[in-house]
C-alpha cells in the first residue's frame, strides 16, 4: 500500500529540536520515522541531527534513540540491533540517521564492516553535502565547484575540485540486499524506500539528499525545491540495488537546465561558465551508464 | 575442576561462565587467544553469545555499547594499539553509564613497535571513567572475569570495567586453574537488569548532550559511583568467597607491609616475584614487605597510607613512565599519602618497559637503594646515560 497523507502514522518521533528552519535532514528523519513508527531503535553520530535533537533535557524522539561516536552509527547499530534481538524483542526496526561527513568519511569503515556482516540494520544518510554541524567544511560528499569553509572559493580555487564520493555504489558493491537513493524533494518515494527497506532483511543503506539552507546559501522555504530540482536536472537520481541489480526509478528524460539550480546556491554563486560545462559533462558522462546498464 | 591453562584461556573460561549475550572483539596480541577460545565456545554451543566480528577495535566498544544500551550483557577485549585505537569509546561507555567489561592484555605501546607486556596502555587511559582491575595469576583473571560483571552491573555502581592482564606472563603461561560450578556462577551472577537502556514499552533518548549547567552533575554522578564500587567490591568478594572459596583483598593486596620498614607498591604479576624477595629479605633480617595495587579505580587510598605509614621509606615499580614526570602509578601513590599526611620517602623505579626482564636482582636492588635514598625516579637497569 502507498503512504499517502491520509495513512501516514500521525504521531511525531521527532519534535520540539533545535533545527534551523527549513532543514531538510530533520525532515528526512521525521519522515523516515514515520514510516518505521514507534518500535524504532534509532542511532545518531555526532552532527547535526544528534546536536539539535539530544539536548538534555530537551530530548526530541518520540522512540527510542542514541548519540553514537561520530564514527560509530553501523557499529552501535549493529549492537543495538543485536542486544534488542537477545532480550527476545521482535518487529523491531534499527535505525540509524548518518550525516554525509559520518557516512561518507569516518564512518565509511564501520558501516562497510556492518554490511559485510550483513547485520539487519537501516541506514540512513541525510546528506547536505558538508560537515554542517561543524559550520560547513567540506566532505567527501561536498559537489564539485562547492564553496565550504574549508573549500573557499578565491582567485587560485574555485571551491571544491572533487566530485561527490559515489557511497550509493559503494554500498552496492557489498552486494548488500537493498540500497537506495532518494531526496526530501519527492518524499514519498524516500518514505516508500525506508517501508520497503523495512521489510528486507539484512542489511539496507538509503542515501537521501537533504538540503541545508544554512549551508547551501538558500531561502528557508526553498529547502524542497531544491531538493527536487537536483533530481529534475539531473546531478542527482532516485534508484535502487536490490537483487544485484540496479535500477533507476525515475528518467526525467529532458533535465532541466543545472545552471539554474546551481546559480540559486550561494556555495556555486562563484562558479564560471566552464564551471558549470564540466559539471554537466560529468553528469552526462553518468546518465549515459545509468540509461545504458540500470534496468 | 581444575584445568592447566594461561591466562587468557582462564579468562575466556570466565567469560563463559558469566555468558555475556553480545561479544565484540577484534585480534591483537597477546589477546587474540581470548577470542579465539571464545569463538570456539560460542560455535561448540558451550556459550550462548552472539560473537560479533567487527572489523576494528573502534567498533567492537562502540557495538559493546550499543548492546549495552540494548540492555543486555556485553564483553570485549584488546591490547595496546587497540585498547588506544578504542580510546574515544572508553570515556563514551562511562559517561553513558554502560557497564561494558573488558579484558585488556598489558602490553607497550609504539612506537617503536613493540608485543611485549608493560602497562602503558591502560595507565595512559586511567581517567576515562572505568574501573580498572590488574591481576595477579590466571586464577585470579578467572575470577575477575565473572567478578567484574557483579561490580559493573550492580544498580549503584554501573560503571565499565577493565579487568587487566600482563602481557604475555599472564595471557600466555600456564597454570592451574580451578573453574568454578556453572550453577554456582549463576547463583553469584544474577542475569543483567537496568533501566539504562531501550524500552519500547516508555520509550528512552540515551546518551545524549548536556550543557554546562547540568554536565557537571553527570560527571560528578560518575565520581560518586567509583566510591559505591568500594563497597560493592567488597560485597561480591564475600560474596564469591563464600560460595568459591577463594579470598580476595579489596583494592589492594599486602604481604608482610604490617611492621614492614620497607614496602614495594606494584601492580599485576610483578609481586609474585617481589614476595619471594621480601621472604629472603626477612630471612637476612631486613623487615621487607609488599603492597599490590588490585584496583588503580578506584584507587586504594587508605590502603596504602595506611601500609606505608609506619615503613622507613617505600618504593613504586611500575611498568610505566608519564614521560617529563614519574610514573603513573607513583604519582597515584604519593598523592595517598599526602592526603593521609604520610611523609614516607617515595621513590619510584620504572622498569619491564617493552617486557624487559625484572630480574631478582633489579627488586633486591629496589630494597637496597631505597633503605639508602634514591633519585626520585629510577629507570632499572638501564644501562646508558
Ligand atoms: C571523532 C570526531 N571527530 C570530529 C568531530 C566533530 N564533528 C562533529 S559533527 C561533525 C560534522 C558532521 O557532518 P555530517 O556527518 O555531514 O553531519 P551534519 O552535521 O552535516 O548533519 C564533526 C566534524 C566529532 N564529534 N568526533
Ligand atoms: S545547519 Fe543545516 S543541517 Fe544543520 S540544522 Fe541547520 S539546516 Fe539542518
Ligand atoms: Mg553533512
Amino acid at each position: 500500500m502507498a503512504i499517502t497523507a491520509k495513512n501516514l502514522d500521525k504521531n511525531e518521533y521527532f519534535y520540539g529540536h533545535k533545527a534551523c528552519a527549513g532543514c531538510g535532514g530533520s525532515l528526512a528523519v521525521r519522515a523516515a520515522l514515520k514510516v518505521l513508527g514507534e518500535k524504532s531503535a534509532a542511532v545518531l553520530p555526532a552532527g547535526c541531527m544528534s546536536a539539535v535533537g539530544f539536548n538534555f533535557p530537551q530530548l526530541c524522539f518520540g522512540n527510542n534513540a542514541i548519540i553514537s561516536m561520530f564514527a560509530g552509527t553501523a557499529s552501535m547499530l549493529t549492537g543495538v540491533e543485536a542486544g534488542l534481538r537477545r532480550r527476545g524483542i521482535k518487529d523491531f526496526h534499527a535505525v540509524g540517521f548518518a550525516g554525509d561527513g559520518g557516512t561518507a568519511d569516518i564512518g565509511i569503515q564501520a558501516l562497510s564492516g556492518a554490511i559485510d556482516r550483513g547485520d539487519d540494520i537501516i541506514y540512513i544518510c541525510y546528506d547536505n553535502e558538508a560537515y554542517m554541524n561543524t559550520g560547513i567544511q567540506k566532505s567527501g560528499l561536498t559537489p564539485f565547484g562547492a564553496r565550504t569553509t574549508t573549500t573557499p572559493a578565491g582567485k587560485n580555487i574555485r571551491g571544491n575540485i572533487r566530485p561527490k564520493k559515489n557511497m550509493f555504489e559503494i554500498a552496492a558493491a557489498h552486494d548488500i540486499p537493498y540500497a537506495a537513493t532518494a531526496t526530501i524533494g519527492y518524499i514519498n518515494d524516500f518514505m516508500e524506500k525506508v517501508d520497503k527497506a523495512s521489510r528486507i532483511k539484512g542489511t539496507k543503506y538509503i542515501h537521501v539528499i537533504a538540503p541545508c539552507p544554512t549551508g547551501w546559501g538558500i531561502p528557508v522555504d526553498a529547502t524542497v525545491e531544491a531538493a527536487r530540482e537536483i533530481v529534475d536536472c539531473g546531478l542527482w537520481y532516485l534508484a535502487e540495488y536490490e537483487n544485484g541489480e540496479f535500477k533507476i526509478n525515475r528518467d526525467p528524460g529532458e533535465f532541466t537546465d543545472p545552471a539554474e539550480y546551481l546559480k540559486k546556491q550561494g556555495r556555486f554563486k562563484h562558479l564560471t561558465d566552464e564551471d558549470v560545462d564540466v559539471i554537466i559533462k560529468s553528469r552526462d558522462k553518468k546518465w549515459e551508464k545509468i540509461r545504458r546498464e540500470w534496468k | 575442576m581444575k584445568r592447566f591453562l594461561s591466562g587468557d584461556e582462564a579468562f575466556a573460561e570466565g567469560i563463559r561462565l558469566a555468558c555475556p549475550d553480545v561479544i565484540s572483539a577484534y585480534p591483537i596480541t597477546p589477546q587474540t587467544v581470548v577470542v579465539e577460545r571464545l569463538s570456539e565456545m560460542v560455535e561448540d554451543g558451550s556459550l550462548d553469545s552472539e560473537f560479533i566480528h567487527v572489523e576494528s577495535e573502534h567498533s567492537a566498544l562502540s557495538c559493546a555499547i550499543g548492546a549495552s544500551a540494548a540492555g543486555v550483557r556485553t564483553f570485549t577485549a584488546t591490547s595496546s594499539q587497540g585498547l588506544l585505537y578504542m580510546a574515544e569509546g572508553l570515556p563514551y561507555a562511562a559517561g553513558g553509564r554502560f557497564p561494558v567489561v573488558m579484558m585488556n592484555a598489558n602490553r607497550a605501546t609504539a612506537l617503536p613497535w613493540n608485543i611485549y607486556g608493560d602497562q602503558r596502555d591502560s595507565l595512559a587511559l586511567l581517567d576515562t571513567g572505568w574501573i580498572q582491575e590488574y591481576a595477579a595469576d590466571a586464577q585470579e583473571a578467572l575470577d575477575m572475569a565473572v567478578m567484574s560483571y557483579y561490580i559493573a552491573e550492580h544498580r549503584d555502581v554501573s560503571t565499565p570495567f577493565m579487568v587487566n592482564l600482563d602481557g604475555f606472563v599472564l595471557t600466555h603461561t600456564y597454570e592451574n586453574v580451578d573453574i568454578p560450578d556453572r550453577e554456582r556462577v549463576r547463583e553469584f551472577l544474577p542475569p543483567y537488569e537496568t533501566e539504562n537502556c531501550f524500552d519500547f514499552e516508555h520509550p528512552k533518548n540515551i546518551g545524549f548532550s548536556a550543557g554546562p549547567e547540568t554536565n557537571f552533575i553527570f560527571k560528578y554522578k560518575e565520581h560518586r559511583a567509583f566510591e559505591r564500587a568500594i563497597h560493592v567490591i567488597k560485597e561480591a568478594e564475600r560474596r564469591f568467597g563464600e560460595l568459591f572459596g577463594r579470598k580476595y583483598t579489596g583494592l589492594a593486596e599486602e604481604y608482610l607491609t604490617e611492621d614492614a620498614d620497607y614496602v614495594i607498591i606494584t601492580l599485576g604479576t610483578a609481586a609474585g616475584l617481589c614476595r619471594t624477595i621480601a621472604d629472603e629479605l626477612r630471612r637476612e633480617g631486613v623487615k621487607a614487605g609488599v603492597l599490590r595495587i588490585r584496583y588503580m579505580r578506584p584507587f586504594p587510598n587508605e590502603e596504602i597510607a595506611r601500609a606505608l605509614k609506619n615503613a622507613k621509606a617505600a618504593a613504586v615499580l611500575e611498568k610505566d613512565i608519564s614521560f617529563g614526570n614519574a610514573g603513573t602509578v607513583y604519582v597515584n601513590v604519593a598523592a595517598a599519602l599526602q592526603w593521609a599526611g604520610v611523609s614516607t620517602p617515595l621513590y619510584d623505579f620504572v622498569g619491564g618497559l617493552g617486557g624487559k626482564d625484572i630480574t631478582h636482582a633489579d627488586i633486591r636492588n629496589i630494597y637496597e637503594s631505597m633503605g639508602k635514598g634514591a633519585p626520585r625516579v629510577t629507570f632499572m637497569g638501564i644501562g646508558v646515560e
